[in-house]
C-alpha cells in the first residue's frame, strides 16, 4: 500500500524466514567474520577469473539462504537480484542455476534494499508466496571494471573505498519465523555536482539524506522510533556529512543510533591501508544486514531498524566524459516478528 | 523555515546548489598530506635509482661493460623485478604508500602494463592480454612521443639539438 509519496507499507507483514552471507578474505579479517556463513581465505576463491568467483560468491549464498529458511527451491515463485558488473551478468548467471522465474535489478549499491524492497511488496501483495531476493560484488570485478587493474600500483585518496567481497541473500515469505518489513521508501536520483568516483560518500550522502527525511514524512515515524539507523556505504567520508545534512534539515538524528555498513564490515583502524575510507559495494549493505543486523533483530537486541542503502549510479564512460555522479537511496524498515 | 522535531509535517530539503554542496563537502574530507606525499615519494623513487645504480654499476664492473652499453641491461632487469613484483601481488601495496615514488620510473611502467595483461588474460591472449596490456600504457607512449616531438622542434629552432 502507498503511504505519503515514495514509501510502500507492508499491511501483511511479509517475513524473513532465512538469510545468508558468503565473503571474502579481507571481511573474514573484519570484526563481523563470526557474522557470515562462509567466509572465502582467497579472493579468487579457486576461479579462473575474479567474474566466476563473483558469481560463485551467489550461488553459495543463494543455496545457504535456501537452507537457513528451512525450504526447497521448488517452494520459492521468484528471484530478485543484481550486482555492479555490465549487464548484471554475476546474477543473471547465477539465477542460470537457480532456475527460479527471474528479475535483474540495478541499483549500484543500493540494490541490496532494492532487491529486499521489491521482493517485500510481491509478498505482500500476494504475487508471491516465498521470493529469493539477493545481491552480491567483488572487489576485484569492481577495480576492473570501475578503476585500474587490481595489480595497478596506484595511490588512492583517503576519501576512495573498498568493494566489499561478498555475497548476500534473503528469502522473503508470507508466513513464518523472523524479522518482517514493515516498510520501503524508493529514492528519488540526487546529484549535487560530485564528480570524483574516489569521492562516493560525498556523492551519495544527499541521496541518503534526501530518502531517510523522505520516509519520515511518508510514515509520520520520526528516528526515535528505530533502535538503528543505517546508510549503506557512505563510510567515514560520506556518513559524517549525510549526518551534518540531516542535522541542518532539523531531522533529529541524535534520538536514534545512526551509523553505516561501511563502518561496520571493516576494522577502520587495522585494515586502514587497503580500505581507506571504508567499505562500499552491494555487497556492504547486504552482508552487514543479512548478516549481522538480522542476527541482532532475532536475539532480541535491536527492534526496529532501518536500511538506508546508498548506490552511486556512474559508470566509468560517464565521469571519463566528465559528468558529475547520480546516486540514490532506498530505505527499508525491518521489525522483529512476534 | 518548515523544521519539525517528530511526527508530521515535512523537513527542510537540502536546498545546496551543486557549487555549495562540493564546498561543504570539501570541508569534511580528509586533508592530502602533500608534504608527507612528496617525502615518501622521494624516498621510495630514490631507492629505486639506487637499486638501478647498483644493477647498471655491476654490469660495468662484471661484464666490462660502458656505462652506455649497461643502460638497456639495467632497465630490462628493472622491469623484471617490477613484473615480478606486479605478479606476486606485491607492488599495488608499495604503490599505496610510496605514491608518485613508484609510479614514475620505468617500474612503474612495467606495472601498468604488466597489471592490464594479468587482469584480462581471462578474456584470451589476442582479445585479452593483447588488447588491454596498453590500456593504462598507451597514453604514456602517446604523450611521451608528442612531447618529444615538440622538444625536437624546439630543439630544432635554437639550434641546441645533436650531440654528435
Amino acid at each position: 500500500m502507498l503511504r505519503g509519496k515514495q514509501t510502500w507499507w507492508f499491511e501483511n507483514r511479509p517475513v524473513i524466514i532465512g538469510a545468508a552471507t558468503v565473503v571474502g578474505p579481507d571481511e573474514g579479517d573484519g570484526p563481523l567474520a563470526s557474522c557470515f556463513d562462509l567466509v572465502h581465505p582467497e579472493l579468487d576463491m579457486q576461479q579462473k577469473s575474479w567474474e566466476k568467483a563473483e558469481r560463485l560468491l551467489m550461488e553459495q549464498a543463494s543455496d545457504f539462504a535456501i537452507r537457513n529458511a528451512g525450504v526447497s527451491k521448488e517452494q520459492l515463485q521468484f528471484y530478485i537480484g543484481g550486482d555492479l558488473l555490465n549487464q548484471i551478468i554475476s546474477s543473471t548467471f547465477a539465477a542460470r542455476g537457480l532456475g527460479l522465474p527471474y528479475l535483474g535489478v540495478f541499483g549500484a549499491c543500493s540494490t541490496s534494499m532494492e532487491s529486499l524492497a521489491l521482493s517485500a511488496m510481491l509478498v505482500n501483495s500476494r504475487s508471491a508466496r516465498r521470493v529469493l531476493a539477493g545481491v552480491c560484488s567483488h572487489n576485484c570485478t569492481a577495480e576492473k571494471q570501475f578503476r585500474y587493474p587490481t595489480e595497478y600500483g596506484s595511490q588512492k585518496p583517503p576519501t576512495a573505498q573498498y568493494t566489499v567481497t561478498g555475497a548476500g541473500a534473503a528469502i522473503i515469505a508470507e508466513e513464518g519465523n523472523g524479522p518482517v518489513v514493515t516498510s520501503a521508501t524508493i529514492g528519488k536520483i540526487v546529484d549535487l555536482g560530485i564528480t570524483d568516483p574516489f569521492n562516493m560518500g560525498a556523492a551519495m550522502a544527499p541521496a541518503a539524506v534526501d530518502t531517510i527525511q523522505a520516509h519520515f514524512e511518508d510514515t509520520g515515524r520520526s528516528p526515535k522510533d528505530y533502535d538503528l539507523i543505517v546508510t549503506g556505504d557512505l563510510a567515514s567520508v560520506g556518513h559524517p556529512i549525510a549526518r551534518d545534512l540531516l542535522e541542518r534539515s532539523g531531522v533529529p538524528m541524535g534520538e536514534t543510533e545512526f551509523t553505516d555498513c561501511g563502518l561496520m564490515v571493516y576494522d577502520m583502524i587495522k585494515q586502514k591501508n587497503i580500505i581507506q575510507a571504508g567499505g562500499s559495494g552491494c555487497a556492504c549493505s547486504a552482508v552487514v544486514t543479512y548478516g549481522h543486523l538480522l542476527k541482532r533483530i532475532r536475539k532480541g537486541e535491536l527492534k526496529r531498524i532501518l536500511v538506508v542503502a546508498t548506490g552511486a549510479l556512474l559508470s566509468p564512460l560517464s565521469y571519463q566524459q566528465g559528468e558529475s555522479i547520480p546516486c540514490i537511496a532506498h530505505a527499508v524498515s525491518i521489525e522483529g516478528g512476534e | 523555515m518548515t523544521t519539525k522535531s517528530a511526527g508530521h509535517g515535512s523537513y527542510k530539503k537540502i536546498g545546496m546548489s551543486p557549487k555549495e554542496y562540493k564546498k561543504f563537502a570539501k570541508n569534511r574530507e580528509p586533508s592530502r598530506s602533500i608534504g608527507a606525499n612528496c617525502l615518501r615519494a622521494f624516498l621510495i623513487g630514490g631507492l629505486i635509482c639506487v637499486v638501478g645504480q647498483f644493477i647498471q654499476n655491476m654490469f660495468m664492473h662484471y661484464f666490462k661493460m660502458s656505462e652506455t652499453e649497461a643502460g638497456n641491461p639495467t632497465v630490462a632487469v628493472m622491469i623484471l623485478i617490477s613484473v615480478i613484483l606486479t605478479c606476486l601481488g606485491v607492488y599495488d601495496k608499495i604503490s599505496q604508500w610510496a605514491g608518485a615514488g613508484s609510479a614514475v620510473p620505468v617500474t612503474g611502467f612495467a606495472n601498468s602494463m604488466c597489471s592490464a595483461a594479468l587482469e584480462h588474460r581471462s578474456e584470451g591472449l589476442v582479445l585479452g592480454v593483447g588488447g588491454h596490456m596498453f590500456r593504462l600504457a598507451g597514453s604514456v607512449i602517446v604523450f611521451g612521443t608528442v612531447a618529444a616531438f615538440f622538444v625536437g622542434i624546439v630543439h630544432l629552432i635554437l639550434g641546441t639539438g645533436g650531440q654528435q
